[in-house]
């Protein structure tokens, strides 16, 4: 083992920790998966369905954005919502006939339908370019992006980060978002979601319509999806598909696990403590190649899933009681 | 009604089984169709081209059922859905590697190696984890997102030693054999033998043996199987062996046709799901057939279709079959 020695002398710089590029990147990270995992929780951590397929969401909204405004011409600010609502669509034409199939089996059929997502966007080549990808989608956010760097300015701030304005409207709508979500689900309505979760059976005797609620989960979760599909492609400034690995999912899990089920503001601080951990260990100066490194980092992520499972289910902030054990 | 009959009654053993693989007409109209498929493409392709995608078709078939009858006993034996079955396959494709290319020795001692070394990861994994987190009575979120974390450590720790390049394992892919007019690869030829040999001794042995017996007998509910004096640690112990081996001949097989990369088993993960939901969750003898069907159906659509959309077969057939048939080609109607 040659690398042994140097293992033990690993050297740890602690100056980009004050760097606030660093921080910025990480920030909006953690502010997209906050947004994504968000539908994640409402799906598992309050309905009780186990969506596998959310980065499937995210591929759907960025591609309709992308296709609409760089193949069909349309305005930006109008492609969004029209991507939301093709992505609703979406969900909904996967949820119908799936959301009727037993728990473990709308699992394998929404990473199914993700992967089929990426695979079409591989393949229809002329729609999509392919492993390419499509880019200049994001002329009019660049020219938002530039106002708020004048108002920064304006500020004092003298040379501001370029994706900082990014960080603010992220973290805008995911905290709007939260706050949303947390009321909604004080709601009668979010009660009877619980009360799915607790015992479907039991809703459906009190005369709920138990398949209506879960695919009201899903187009919620859709919605974010989309919404943060709309943030990977702007942080970007490109999207391929390999940006939408089923890998994304499965992050987006960590973020949830961490935070904790049944708790929407402990998604945004799973978010934001999963990704400094993740980027930080960017700083740990191993003396390995980057394909090393980079599979150092989910093998972490990896473990933290097992460990987080075995041990601590329900993560920092959730309820053990609210917790979806099913049988 | 038979059917009602069944659904009384005693666990399903090898004379139900095949009464309702005769009596029952899914099973049948899957073969019809697959023989009057095979039979168009004759007429409208050609016998030449039919039987050489056929024969892609096997080789890639008995992989798929390799792959699924290992995820389906675990399945039905653990009621665990393993996401890093895939990666089983992956590790197994490597340790043939490690063999045949970096110790140079021959294919067969990798395929061997393969077999002995995923088996015994499949056992471990059982003990540290599985048996553990059973014993917890842990729930379906809990598992399935454990087999995730489990199948990123396994592909990481694969790409940490061997690296995110693309590998060829020691094989001869170009000298053919002629048979009948048609050139098949040498290395194609003995992985269709070696595939389908082993998935008949596979399928003799669930059938006819003891153990097969006992594994179909858990299955079906693991306390009753308990309370009649089946040792069912045993069984269990026996289930990952199996799925394990078989799972790493799979891969080291399917190393020997295409590349191996981190990625390889994950990438087939979702055809090998299709397989076991199209044959039924449980149920190894419709993952046999099933896999066999699957592998057909996708590399006959290459005559049809361009190839590059020949993966998109198997998510159509997972979907379809998830929503219009989740019990499987084979199996009964019950709660899904």
């Amino acid at each position: 083992m040659t690398g042994l020695h140097e293992l033990f002398t690993l050297a740890i710089s602690f100056d980009a920790l004050t760097d606030i590029a660093f921080w910025t990147s990480v920030g909006v990270l953690a502010g997209t998966y906050t947004i994504f995992a968000l539908g994640l929780q409402i799906n598992v951590g309050y309905t009780g369905v186990i969506n596998f397929g959310q980065v499937g969401f995210a591929a759907m909204g960025a591609y309709t954005m992308a296709i609409l405004v760089t193949e069909a011409g349309f305005n930006f600010w109008l492609s969004l919502p029209l991507a939301v609502l093709v992505t609703i669509g979406f969900g909904l034409l996967i949820g119908m006939p799936a959301l009727r199939l037993r728990a473990d089996y709308f699992a394998i059929t929404t990473i199914a339908a993700a992967e089929a997502i990426r695979f079409t966007a591989q393949n229809a080549r002329d729609l999509t370019g392919g492993n390419q990808g499509l880019l200049g989608f994001g002329d009019a956010w660049d020219s938002v992006s530039d106002t708020i760097e004048g108002w920064l300015e304006w500020l004092g701030w003298s040379n501001p980060e370029t994706l900082f304005p990014l960080l603010i409207v992220v973290w805008l709508v995911a905290l709007l978002a939260a706050g949303g979500l947390s009321v909604l689900q004080r709601t009668p309505w979010g009660r009877v979601l619980r009360a799915i979760r607790e015992d479907e059976d039991a809703a459906r005797a009190l005369g709920k319509n138990v398949f209506v609620y879960k695919l009201q989960s899903l187009a919620i979760a859709a919605t974010l999806g989309a919404i943060s599909g709309f943030f990977i492609a702007l942080n970007l400034n490109f999207i391929n598909p390999d940006v939408f690995q089923p890998l994304v999912t499965f992050l987006g899990y960590a973020v949830l696990i961490l935070g904790g089920l049944a708790s929407y503001w402990g998604v945004a601080v799973g978010g934001i403590i999963f990704w400094t951990l993740l980027e930080g260990l960017r700083f740990i100066d191993l003396p390995l190649e980057d394909a090393q490194v980079a599979a150092l980092r989910f093998i972490l992520v990896g473990l933290a899933l097992i460990l987080l499972m075995a041990f601590r289910p329900q993560g920092i902030f959730g309820k053990r009681e609210e917790m979806v054990l099913g049988d | 009604m038979e059917a009602g009959a069944e659904a009384i009654g005693r666990p399903a053993g090898a004379l139900t089984r095949a009464q309702r693989l005769a009596g029952r007409y899914p099973a049948r109209v899957a073969i019809a169709l697959v023989v009057v498929i095979a039979l168009t493409l004759v007429a409208t392709e050609g016998l030449h081209d039919t039987a050489q995608t056929s024969l892609n078709g096997l080789s890639y078939g008995a992989i798929y059922a390799l792959g699924a009858v290992g995820l389906t006993l675990v399945y039905g034996i653990l009621k665990l859905v393993n996401f890093a079955h895939g990666d089983f396959l992956t590790f197994g494709a490597y340790m043939a590697f490690l063999v045949n290319v970096t110790w140079e020795l021959p294919f067969v001692l990798g395929v061997v190696m393969a077999v002995v070394a995923t088996a015994a990861l499949g056992l471990l994994l059982e003990r540290i984890m599985w048996r553990p987190m059973r014993g917890k009575g842990a729930g379906m979120l809990q598992l399935l997102l454990m087999s995730i974390g489990l199948a990123l450590v396994l592909r990481n720790v694969i790409q940490y030693i061997w690296g995110s390049e693309l590998r060829q394992l020691n094989v001869d892919v170009f000298s053919t054999v002629s048979l009948l007019g048609l050139r098949i690869g040498r290395t194609e030829l003995i992985v269709v033998v070696i595939g389908v040999v082993v998935l008949l001794a596979v399928g003799l042995l669930l059938r006819f043996s003891l153990l097969g017996k006992q594994m179909r007998a858990v299955s079906d509910s693991i306390d009753l199987a308990e309370t009649s004096g089946i040792d069912t640690g045993r069984v269990i112990t026996y289930t990952w062996l199996l799925a394990g081996g078989l799972a790493g001949l799979a891969g080291a097989l399917i190393g020997a046709i295409t590349n191996v990369k981190p990625e390889l088993g994950f990438e087939l993960l979702l055809p090998i799901f299709a397989v076991v939901v199209l044959g039924g969750i449980g149920n190894a003898f419709g993952a046999l057939s099933a896999g066999i069907v699957l592998g057909l159906v996708i590399e006959w659509s290459t005559l049809i279709i361009d190839a590059r959309w020949k993966l998109a077969i198997g998510f159509v057939v997972l979907i379809l079959a998830l929503m219009i048939r989740p019990q499987g080609i084979f199996g009964k109607a019950r709660a899904v």
